[in-house]
């Protein structure tokens, strides 16, 4: 009798939903029209209101730019915004204030097309106290300026929060100001070099081709005293970050690539101011400044950075900036650094556990996947330990801190002197380890040269001594490096393997021990392996797709993606409580989905993997078994990387899984299990110790310590915009697979380098060759720098982009 | 001849003009921010496209689009 039931429901469901219903607004999927303005369907209330304040105030444009360009308020939470009150938190926030207006940089990490620029840069049409306001797309920050009379910090982000663009609020260091002046520096350099390079070049024609040098022999002089002149922004401005660098490098005893460099500049620039003051030459001043202004190129392309995303974040960037406590019931919100211990905190919905504490009242249900990777939340009952970190979802709890916000389990691993050690000094790059070698050989033979010289004619042994180390200026070797590298790293970008700069390329070449995490790492974050037991009519699927539709519980979300081509059905009723299950009736239907206590009456054993019961009118209609699913790929990728590296597994959890594992790894001593983050950082480091060159693999920020020590650590992200610990590299967990080749590749890059060192030493051994003879005229070095640096630069990037083309990287 | 000076002096001084330019446009953050000016610079002149929006009768758009 039911089945005939539910058989006419399902025809009826396919006959309404011969064409899907998409959201106006954000464009997911709608169950019915019910939710609508006009025309206009919505998938939930929340978009619905984001249209209204958008249409009230004539701003629908939004929707023409883009289709669909919003952002579901389906799991919308209201925060709690108490603490933009707070006068010294908001002063840390607020870039600049005058008292009257106010400078306010924001955010936004979901910014993703240009529906949204144009509203963001229209928000005075929603706030008449916002003066202007001002996207930056790619570091998908916005930059307002408000007056402090008509409207406040709150108010923003509240307005902010009810469109659906929620501003990120940490007190991250402003460390991108610097970083920002850096970068013009290089521009201004680059574009005062390559002013004086054209000019100097044009004014040294008639001398490269003897016009009117004898018609008018004053003009050779007047242009190479104007060349002098061009060429003193160069030398003085343009070209003083070699020189820093390279006494820099001196001063810890290291002949580093800029010192052979710095030498040639100077030389190029003291011969040529002698030649043509003193001696009736040309110089060699455009040779100097095109040097300087193709190495500053280099420089830039070099310089090539993801400005969306951030590789030095720690748990301060993602942890809050206040706390609610409460003092005799008393609510009032500190700063989260004031907290102490022996404080009552309250902790909302969504919020995050600050410090270590111990649950007072309320029920926990705790999400770690910030923490561990893992994105089930963990139900905590009073009186039990919580870790700082996890992230409170349901309703609020009240807490007692007992450990400091520093000195927490998870955030005491920042204390480590890791995090406190220079940067700088583990990397040695390929080019600064040759460049020791040449630099001594290219002043032997400066040296031998002038003391054969020496006895016959001194003129020409000066000559031949300042030939030398002007040629020997290892401009096509310095190049080489950036060039090649710059265009490995643009190839990884486009794979979606994002590098913090490009020395980590040449430490990916040289690794040889490999270190993964598990959950999160190598098993899959938002979709799970789903298995249901039991018997389902096509019905009975719309019934529970339709139920787990509203909850945004990662079980509901790999239940709701488990259903491919099923229909969804209006709910009459919906109820979610946290840690047990939902609720919800359809078409008088009363469906249960959760926990065994909540929605089964069967008794049976438990096996892996977690359970989600399901039942329909109070009948058990069965159970889903969700069990973590491994990357596409990853039996490929260990197998292929076993050959060539010795590989180990450190995971936090216990060792339910290893036997499923042990398919994958052959060598079942590398498989470490319950690891705190401390015991990953010290294995990374023991390892070490041993001589190995560590690549840590890893997401959450219990691996933080591990992805810091390693000699390269690549965090694996779902979406490269949400958080990641400070790392090296951030890869995209949709080319998880291609992990071995980004290694492979990064090792041929390694190869390209050399060999284009090789081709820029004949080089330097035909300039040498004039040279030594005492025979270098200027136009023989205007011709044979510019050849070398070019050829150079196109030899590598054909080669790599080559080898790309052969990997399939392009 | 010599008017060969004039001419470089001359040439020199709209080389400045072009490097002085350059530079006013670096320091006033135009290299700053490469992408989004040029997506910036499709949005039409917004109040006249408003006013056209606002005298469009409602253009109900429920075609599925994969957000960028």
């Amino acid at each position: 009798m039911e089945r005939t039931e539910h058989n006419q429901n399902s025809e009826i469901l396919e006959q309404q939903s011969g064409t899907r219903i998409f959201c106006y607004h954000c464009g997911d999927e709608c169950p019915d029209d019910s939710i609508h303005i006009n025309e206009k369907i919505f998938c939930c209330n929340g978009c619905k209101t984001v249209y209204e304040i958008l249409h009230q105030h004539d701003l629908c444009n939004y929707y023409d730019i883009d289709n669909s360009p919003g952002i579901t308020k389906k799991y919308d939470v209201k925060r709690n915004l108490d603490f933009l009150d707070d006068p010294d938190l908001k002063q840390k926030l607020i870039d600049f204030s005058d008292g009257k207006t106010s400078k306010v940089t924001l955010t936004i990490p979901q910014m993703h097309c240009s529906s949204c620029i144009w509203i963001l840069e229209n928000l005075y049409k929603l706030n008449d106290g916002i003066i202007s306001s001002q996207v930056n797309f790619l570091q998908k920050k916005l930059f307002i300026n408000y007056s402090e009379e008509r409207t406040n910090l709150r108010q923003i982000v509240e307005l902010l929060d009810s469109i659906g663009y929620e501003p990120l609020l940490n007190l991250e260091e402003k460390k991108e100001e610097k970083a920002k002046a850096e970068n013009r520096n290089l521009y201004y350099k680059i574009g005062i070099a390559g002013f004086c390079f054209g000019n100097i070049m044009l004014l040294s024609f008639p001398e490269y081709l003897s016009i009117g040098t004898e018609e008018l022999p004053e003009m050779k002089r007047i242009f190479a005293y104007i060349n002098i002149l061009l060429s003193l922004p160069v030398f003085f401005y343009s070209s003083t970050e070699y020189f820093s660098s390279a006494w820099k490098g001196l001063k810890k005893k290291i002949v580093n690539i800029d010192v052979p460099i710095a030498l040639g500049i100077l030389v190029l620039f003291l011969r040529s101011v002698i030649d043509i003051l003193f001696l009736n030459g040309a110089g060699y001043l455009d040779s100097l400044s095109g040097l300087v202004f193709f190495l500053l190129i280099g420089k830039l392309f070099q310089n090539k950075t993801y400005e969306t995303l951030n590789f030095e974040r720690n748990y301060k960037s993602y942890f809050p900036i206040s706390v609610t406590i409460r003092k005799e019931n008393v609510e009032t919100t500190i700063p989260v650094e004031k907290l102490e211990v022996g404080k009552r905190i309250i902790v909302r919905n969504n919020e995050i556990i600050p410090a270590d504490s111990i649950l007072i009242k309320g029920k926990a249900n705790i999400d770690y996947s910030f923490v561990t990777g893992e994105s089930k939340p963990i139900t905590k009952f009073t009186g039990e330990m919580i870790y700082a970190g996890g992230r409170q979802v349901g309703e609020a709890i009240e807490l007692e801190t007992i450990k400091e916000v520093s000195q927490s389990y998870l955030t005491q691993l920042w204390n480590s002197k890791t995090f406190h050690k220079e940067e700088e000094s583990k990397i040695v790059s390929l080019a600064n380890s040759i460049s020791k070698h040449f630099t001594f050989i290219v002043l032997l033979i400066a040296i031998a040269g002038t003391v054969y010289w020496l006895f016959s004619d001194v003129t020409l042994a000066f000559n031949a001594f300042t030939a030398v180390l002007i040629v020997a200026c290892p401009c096509a070797l310095a190049l080489s490096t950036p060039f090649t590298l710059g265009n490995t790293l643009r190839i990884f970008g486009r794979n979606k393997f994002y590098l913090k700069n490009t020395n980590v390329i040449e430490q990916l070449a040289s690794v040889d021990h490999i270190v993964f995490d598990k959950t999160g790492t190598i098993t899959e974050n938002n979709s799970a392996e789903v298995k249901f037991v039991g018997q389902l009519s096509q019905y009975e699927k719309s019934l529970i797709k339709s139920s787990v539709r509203n909850s945004s519980h990662p079980l509901s979300r790999s239940i709701y993606n488990f259903f491919d081509n099923t229909d969804l059905i209006p709910i009459e009723l919906f109820n979610e409580i946290s840690g047990e299950g939902i609720e919800a009736i359809i078409n008088g239907h009363k469906i249960k989905i959760g926990s065994r206590y909540f929605a089964s009456t069967s008794q049976m054993a438990n096996d892996n993997g977690t359970r989600v019961y399901i039942s329909i009118d109070n009948n058990d209609t069965g159970y889903f078994i969700i069990s973590n699913k491994y990357r596409d790929g990853l039996k490929e990728i260990i197998s292929r990387l076993e050959k060539e590296y010795e590989l180990s597994l450190l995971s936090g959890d216990n060792d339910s899984e290893r036997e499923k594992l042990r398919d994958f790894f052959a060598d079942d001593k590398e498989l470490h299990f319950k690891q705190s983050p401390h015991e990953k950082l010290d294995y990374i480091n023991n390892l070490q110790k041993n001589g190995k060159k560590v690549l840590m693999i890893g997401d959450g920020l219990n691996d933080a310590g591990a992805l810091k020590q390693s000699d390269v650590g690549i965090s694996i992200s779902d979406n490269i915009n949400n958080f990641s610990p400070a790392c090296d590299g951030i890869l995209d967990a949709n080319s998880f697979n291609k992990l071995a080749d980004f290694i492979h590749f990064s090792r041929k890059s390694k190869k390209v380098i050399i060999a284009s060192f090789v081709l820029s030493f004949i080089y330097n051994i035909i300039g040498l060759a004039f040279a030594v003879s005492g025979s270098l005229s200027p136009i023989v070095a205007a011709i044979l720098m510019p050849i070398s640096s070019i050829s150079v630069v196109v030899f590598t990037t054909f080669s790599v982009n080559f080898i790309a083309r052969k990997e399939r990287f392009i | 001849m010599s008017v060969v000076f004039v001419l470089i002096g001359a040439s020199l001084l709209v080389a400045v003009g072009f490097l002085a330019a350059y530079l006013w446009a670096v320091k006033s953050g135009q290299f700053d921010d490469k992408h989004t000016p040029s997506i910036r610079i499709l949005f039409e002149n917004n109040k006249k496209s408003q006013n056209e929006e606002s005298k469009k009768p409602n253009t109900g758009n429920t075609q599925p689009n994969e957000k960028k």
